[in-house]
């Protein structure tokens, strides 16, 4: 007899919860729940305003002009009309550290004569490293086997690279070969730099 | 007393039930009416609700000891996995478990679709179940790079570069979620806040949605359902009318939640447990990599298995057609999926739903079969897998060895040592023209000989008498490619050495280790320690009429011409790292040298890119 009262009082008690007191007349109801949700609103304003502005810092930050780095020296790119790769090291700011002399990409210089040409190691397709395959007569992509010339050009209609490798500005400097380091948006067919 | 304890425990109950009405809600949660019974196609819901709980509880664990930044993640990673007690189970208890949810998720779909649970009235909650697989997809992408290791931290390169052809948002969108233009400390802290925070919180909510609307529309039993739908106790709201739910099921046959298919359900979870320990015990925990490297290229970088299908699909696109592969395909099988209770409304429609799973399913395991497939044909990713492999023992050792990880991280133990750098700096640099041990220094083969000499062993007893020998010395392993292949060196050895006598053969063999004990070997140590008065002997020698080395080298203060390279600590690190600086110099070859570049005035390598490959040529690490 003693838990059947309770059982029924429950729901009871739940509803008198919220139809407590009389009813509000209709306009003043109808003002008060627009104030309602103005003022609850409003207190969520400044959290979500800063929270979502957080997460998009990074659309924020200024653009970064590409980096003009030394890269080897000019004896040092054999000259065979073959690509070589050669890491880029130069100082990188990552959010609250700062590395001095940093390992943070690779090029492939190609050689011919005194001519230097540079292209990005980065697949244009996805991002993987693009090796020079073992006879040295191309490149090839070990991810999706993207295939390029040894100029950086896709040699292979069925390669999945909408572009060629990306080139790179070279210049020698005395006997120094400096590259104007950039990255550049993968998955599209013209060349976007990563800002 | 006895009678008096229980009757008080009775009255707390009862007044707790009063206070929070807890029975109520334990009734709802346990008595479900079943129709038709309980049955074991019903348990793989419960399954995988039990498979993300064990996420919860792992996960918060493992979160205790992780830390999300760049040179932190691989180092507290490696720590649960290697020092802490019980981390390798903890961490293995994961990530097996994430597999297995991949696999009952598959499970759960078909049973939903073969038994046409997507149907009126359940739309909505296949609605929500197809979120939920998103959503741990999700989770899987996120917890894939947070070990931020090789394999990790390149498959989601890879990942968020294709997130880039989305159209108008993708680069934006690619840059909030990377934090930046460049993986880093950002990069962990915000796949950290989704894999932790956004996403577990996401899927609770569903998942509490998921289950009230399953429970509102109860099991769906296939043949019985044109019954139930008029009559059926079939839903929460009518059993709370009926009154005693055992009653119910006595008048009408229906099976209960509890305990029958609760059993059924523990039993079955049981089982997935069981599995998956299996799975962390064979493998002593959960795989983990070398630590990323921006600048180290990873050509074995492939997503985990459940990706797999997706990687192998995108090679079908060539360029220009990325997006339909990535994006449009995906994007309308995704839609298809959804709009199956609309599909099942027509009179094939479920038939057309059932083959359709079943085909998208076939064509996903055939994409995955294919890509493992090429990839096992693939002597490259092989190697890659092989290096990729030793890097991340190697890094194991070097952490535990006495120094440790230093603060700067992992990566600089792994950057700092000649084992790792050594194989890659010779192929790199060495083996256009040198090889070692027949290879280019990490396995590679070669087409043909290189021209210059094999350096394995450069320096030991064994190198020495393979290049003092007349049938050796003219060969590819030794000058055969180079212009002294016509030089005085191999035509003392090809007439002089090969008329010696048995006397003079012992005298050699004597110079031999004398000369090699000049590079003071690590492991020839113990064999230059035993032969201490033969080496004496043969240093003597050197300079005999005899054996005649100082005829053309200098050894010792001693020499009749310096027509070759300085023999007094011959191969020894600073020896060896002098000559590859400048094998011009007077001391080596002068102007004699063939073709070999002077890598330290060139600045082809680095003081420290020598000290690695010195380090490494002579067995130091």
């Amino acid at each position: 007899m003693d838990q059947k009262p309770q059982a029924t009082d429950e729901p009871q008690v739940a509803e008198e919860g919220f139809s407590y007191g009389p009813a509000p007349a209709p306009r003043r109801g109808f003002l008060a729940g627009v104030a309602a949700i103005a003022a609850g609103g409003l207190a969520f304003l400044a959290p979500l305003w800063s929270g979502i502005r957080a997460a998009l810092e990074p659309l924020e930050r200024p653009e970064l002009d590409a980096n003009l780095v030394p890269v080897a020296k000019l004896a040092a790119v054999p000259d065979d009309g073959v690509p070589h790769k050669y890491r880029v090291v130069m100082d990188r700011v990552d959010a609250w550290n700062t590395h001095r002399q940093l390992p943070v990409g690779a090029v492939y210089l190609r050689r011919t004569g005194d001519s230097v040409e540079a292209l990005n190691v980065v697949c244009p397709h996805a991002g993987c490293f693009v090796n020079v395959a073992a006879d040295r007569s191309r490149f090839v992509c070990p991810c999706h086997k993207s295939s390029f010339d040894l100029s950086g050009a896709v040699n292979d209609p069925a390669s999945p690279s909408p572009r060629d490798m990306d080139s790179l500005d070279v210049e020698i400097r005395g006997d120094e070969v400096w590259v104007r380091f950039q990255n550049f948006l993968p998955g599209r067919a013209e060349k976007e730099p990563v800002v | 007393m006895r009678q008096a304890g229980a009757g008080g425990v009775k009255l707390l109950l009862e007044w707790l039930d009063h206070r929070t009405g807890y029975r109520r809600l334990v009734r709802l949660a346990l008595v479900e009416s079943i129709p038709g019974g309980a049955r074991w196609r019903y348990v793989w819901g419960s399954t995988l609700t039990f498979a993300i709980a064990v996420q919860f509880i792992t996960g918060i664990a493992l979160w205790a000891s992780y830390s999300a930044n760049a040179l932190g993640a691989w180092e507290s990673v490696y720590y649960i996995e290697n020092v802490m007690a019980g981390g390798w189970m903890l961490r293995g208890i994961h990530h097996y478990m994430a597999h297995a949810t991949m696999v009952l998720l598959v499970l759960h779909l078909m049973q939903v679709v073969v038994a046409g649970a997507y149907k009126a009235p359940r739309e909505v909650n296949f609605w929500f179940g197809i979120a939920l697989l998103h959503l741990v997809l999700a989770l899987s992408l996120t917890g894939y790079l947070l070990p931020w290791d090789q394999k990790g931290y390149w498959a989601t390169k890879v990942a968020t570069s294709i997130a880039t052809i989305t159209p108008v948002i993708g680069p934006a969108l690619q840059e909030v979620l990377v934090g930046g233009a460049d993986y880093g400390h950002l990069t962990l802290t915000r796949f950290f806040a989704l894999h932790a925070g956004v996403l577990p919180g996401a899927l609770i909510l569903l998942i509490a949605a998921h289950v009230f609307l399953f429970r509102r529309h109860g099991v769906t039993t296939g043949g019985l359902r044109s019954q139930m739908d008029g009559a059926g106790p079939g839903n929460a709201d009518e059993r709370d009318e009926g009154g005693d739910p055992e009653a119910a099921s006595a008048r009408t046959g229906i099976g209960q939640f509890w305990p029958d298919q609760a059993l059924r359900d523990a039993v079955a979870c049981l089982t997935v447990m069981a599995a998956v320990l299996f799975l962390v015990i064979r493998s002593g925990g959960a795989p983990l990599g070398a630590p990323a490297d921006a600048a180290e290229p990873y050509a074995a970088a492939r997503p985990e298995w459940y990706f797999m299908f997706l990687f192998q699909w995108l090679k079908y696109f060539p360029a220009g057609t990325e997006i339909i592969g990535a994006l449009v395909i995906p994007g309308v099988v995704v839609a298809l999926i959804a709009l199956m209770p609309f599909a099942g409304k027509w009179r094939l429609g479920h038939r057309f739903n059932v083959g359709f799973t079943g085909a998208v399913l076939a064509g996903i395991a055939l994409l995955t079969w294919q890509a493992y497939a090429q990839d096992r044909a693939d002597p490259d990713f092989v190697a890659a897998q092989h290096e990729a492999e030793a890097a991340a023992a190697r890094v194991v050792e070097l952490a535990a060895g006495p120094d440790g990880i230093p603060p700067s991280g992992a990566l600089t133990l792994l950057r700092n040592d000649p084992l790792t750098q050594g194989p890659r700096l010779f192929a790199d640099r060495c083996a256009s023209c040198h090889s070692y041990d027949g290879h280019d220094g990490l396995g590679g083969e070669f087409a043909e000989p290189r021209t210059a000499a094999d350096l394995k062993g450069f320096a030991s007893r064994e190198w020495l008498t393979g290049l003092l020998d007349p049938e050796q010395v003219a060969t590819p392993r030794y000058f055969g490619g180079t212009d002294f292949a016509r030089g005085r060196m191999v035509r003392m050895v090809q007439s002089r050495i090969a008329a010696f006598d048995a006397a003079q053969r012992d005298d050699l063999a004597k110079a031999v280790k004398a000369l090699s004990a000049e590079a003071a070997l690590p492991y020839q140590a113990a064999l230059d320690e035993a032969d201490r008065d033969e080496i004496a002997e043969g240093a003597a020698l050197m300079a005999s009429e005899s054996i005649g080395c100082t005829e053309c080298h200098e050894y010792r203060g001693t020499a009749e011409q310096n027509l070759g390279p300085v023999l007094t600590g011959f191969g020894s690190r600073e020896w060896l790292a002098a000559f590859i600086r400048d094998p011009s110099h007077p001391r080596f070859y002068g102007d004699r040298n063939d073709r070999m570049p002077a890598f330290g005035p060139d600045e082809i390598l680095s003081d420290a890119e020598i000290g690695l490959l010195v380090g490494w040529l002579r067995g130091e690490w």
